[in-house]
């Protein structure tokens, strides 16, 4: 099938230019290896049985997978300024005269990322155990396979506004705007149920806090619950509303 | 055979409730091995035509037949079948990634195309030996010079070794040495393999060097089309200036019935013709002289230049830029 053949023929390009420039994938393990070291000691102190509300147990198999998840976002997020550097290049209108699929430019770079995040996930989930933190292997699968997905629908939403912007002064506000709220109202720093009512309820219209509390879960060797199964649902809905938009803007006749 | 068949081609953008007509309704025929230059000045719609031609952009009215798929029905069938260079200015690149190698992007271009996998490395070889690119293999390509560059982003249009290329605007940026230099490879690609040429430029000298055919095109409307020997004759005729011993009134007396000579002009001590074809017309004049008895001093033929014809045709010279804002008449704005 040619769009399987062109979407390996571009993932293949994409992987040897960034394995050509790794600043980017190492700057990108580099942040949530600081937070690992710099703010995970502080969160043992609190799960210490001082505040009311924040889960027993072991802080960092809590802190990870919302590191992971921050990983996710910001790891994804930022990729649209990839296209738009190759949109000046002219890299996207030569493959698109060509007879490749277009949905294959898309998907290649797309794959690209998915790749490098899980990458970075494990070296961080290794990172954990190194720090203390205990999770049975299902469970980091599962997360894994959440953090796949989340970067499928990131990486495809930001290669869409970076592909119909073509301006980074567009995107990188865009991008702040969407991530960072994103990022605070989904509870990877501290559980939102430490939070006021208001907080939880705006917190329960974002799809990361559903998928958060799943991986959560999974690392504490829960899997068929009710929270798995919101999670798993929010992170298919959601990447396949990202790649039915996505797609539709990569296939269109003018982009 | 036509190989490029257009009719009514055009396209508007619409931006903030006002809508600009950057092509309105080009019809154009280029028939199997011809090189054809258009030409025309920044925002004439150079690049919008080529873009809608080449399946990048979809026209919002006309039909068109590429290289034998029709435009609109088969938009694939029309990319496996040409190959397309874009244009290069300033920050814009023409294809080909910096950060790449010339080898990784010949080859990707040559998978992309479909190229057997057989094939790849001895048309790789070929091509970068046409175009003087032996050797450079390793080379990231953000450390080429900008003839090589250029010559990487023309190799890429070309490793399917397409019947039909598009060229937008492809030596501007060059120095006049690599410049004739690609003018040379762009001949050779038509002599040696009989590729057809469709090529937009703003360098006049650049169409008459290059081109079989020249299509000028203006505000979205193409607005002459010929030889550049034809255009430069219909539009302008040549110009013959001489002066004779018993001045140029009389001069003029002799030559301004003569056959062929559309226009007679004294500026200072000479005489200045402007004829429909110089170089036939200039024994003659020369016999009628003899007879008055008038000793011819001095004299000279000029061809006029596709600048001349440019501005015949548009009213304005080819070396500015289209107004930012075109009259009214031109360019409706809803």
């Amino acid at each position: 099938m040619s769009f399987a053949r062109d979407t390996m023929l571009i993932f293949r390009r994409q992987i040897t230019l960034s394995l050509r420039n790794p600043a980017w994938v190492i700057i990108g393990l580099i942040q949530p290896i600081l937070y690992l070291a710099f703010f995970g000691p502080l969160l043992s102190k609190v799960a210490a049985g001082t505040v009311a509300g924040f889960p027993s147990g072991n802080s960092y198999s809590f802190f990870v997978p919302g590191l992971l998840i921050q990983l996710g976002l910001f790891g994804a997020a930022f990729v649209g300024f990839t296209i738009i550097a190759d949109w000046r290049y002219g890299v996207i209108e030569r493959l698109r005269v060509t007879p490749v699929s277009r949905l294959a430019i898309l998907a290649g770079r797309v794959l690209r990322d998915v790749v490098t995040l899980l990458v970075q996930g494990i070296v961080l989930v290794l990172a954990g155990v190194a720090f203390g933190m205990r999770a049975p292997l299902g469970g980091v699968l599962v997360s894994l396979w959440f953090i796949g997905v989340v970067a499928i629908s990131l990486s495809a939403i930001s290669y869409t506004v970076g592909l119909l912007t073509k301006s980074e002064d567009v995107l990188a506000p865009a991008i702040n705007m969407v991530v960072v709220p994103l990022m605070l109202l989904s509870g990877i720093m501290l559980p939102m149920t430490l939070g006021p009512g208001w907080l939880q309820g705006i917190a329960r219209g974002t799809p990361f806090r559903y998928i958060i509390d799943a991986m959560r879960s999974a690392f504490a060797g829960h899997y068929l619950t009710t929270m798995m199964l919101e999670g798993v649902l929010v992170a298919a809905g959601l990447a396949i509303a990202c790649l039915w938009i996505a797609g539709r803007a990569f296939v269109r006749e003018n982009a | 055979m036509a190989i490029i068949d257009a009719r009514g081609l055009a396209r508007t953008f619409t931006s903030r409730k006002r809508s600009v007509e950057a092509v309105r309704g080009v019809d154009l025929t280029v028939s199997e091995g011809e090189i054809v230059g258009f030409l025309g000045p920044n925002g004439a719609g150079k690049t919008t035509t080529l873009r809608m031609l080449t399946t990048l952009l979809r026209p919002t009215a006309g039909t068109a037949t590429v290289a034998g798929a029709d435009l609109l029905a088969d938009p694939v069938g029309v990319r496996r079948r040409i190959g397309y260079v874009a244009q290069a200015i300033g920050a814009t690149g023409g294809g080909s990634d910096p950060n790449a190698t010339v080898a990784e992007e010949v080859t990707l271009q040559a998978q992309l195309y479909r190229v057997p996998q057989g094939e790849i490395a001895e048309r790789t070889a070929r091509l970068t030996g046409q175009l003087d690119l032996g050797g450079l293999d390793d080379r990231l390509v953000k450390t080429l010079s900008g003839g090589q560059r250029r010559r990487l982003d023309i190799a890429l249009g070309l490793v399917h070794s397409p019947r039909l290329v598009f060229l937008d605007e492809p030596t501007t940026g060059l120095d006049p040495q690599s410049r004739s230099n690609l003018w040379d490879h762009i001949r050779r690609l038509r002599e040696d393999l009989g590729t057809t040429i469709f090529l937009t430029t703003h360098y006049l000298d650049e169409a008459d060097a290059l081109c079989d055919r020249i299509l000028v095109i203006d505000y979205g409307k193409i607005v002459a089309e010929g030889s550049p020997e034809e255009l430069k004759r219909r539009i302008s005729g040549d110009v013959i200036t001489l002066s004779v011993s018993g001045g140029p009134d009389a001069a003029k007396g002799v030559l301004a019935g003569h056959e062929g000579v559309r226009d007679a002009t004294i500026s200072g001590r000479s005489l200045r013709l402007t004829v429909d074809r110089g170089e036939e017309t200039l024994p003659g004049m020369l016999r009628e002289l003899d007879a008055a008895g008038l000793a011819l001093q001095s004299i000279q033929l000029a061809r006029p230049t596709l600048d001349d014809v440019f501005l015949t045709v548009t009213g304005r010279s080819l070396r500015e830029d289209a107004p930012v804002a075109a009259p009214p008449d031109r360019v409706p704005v809803a």
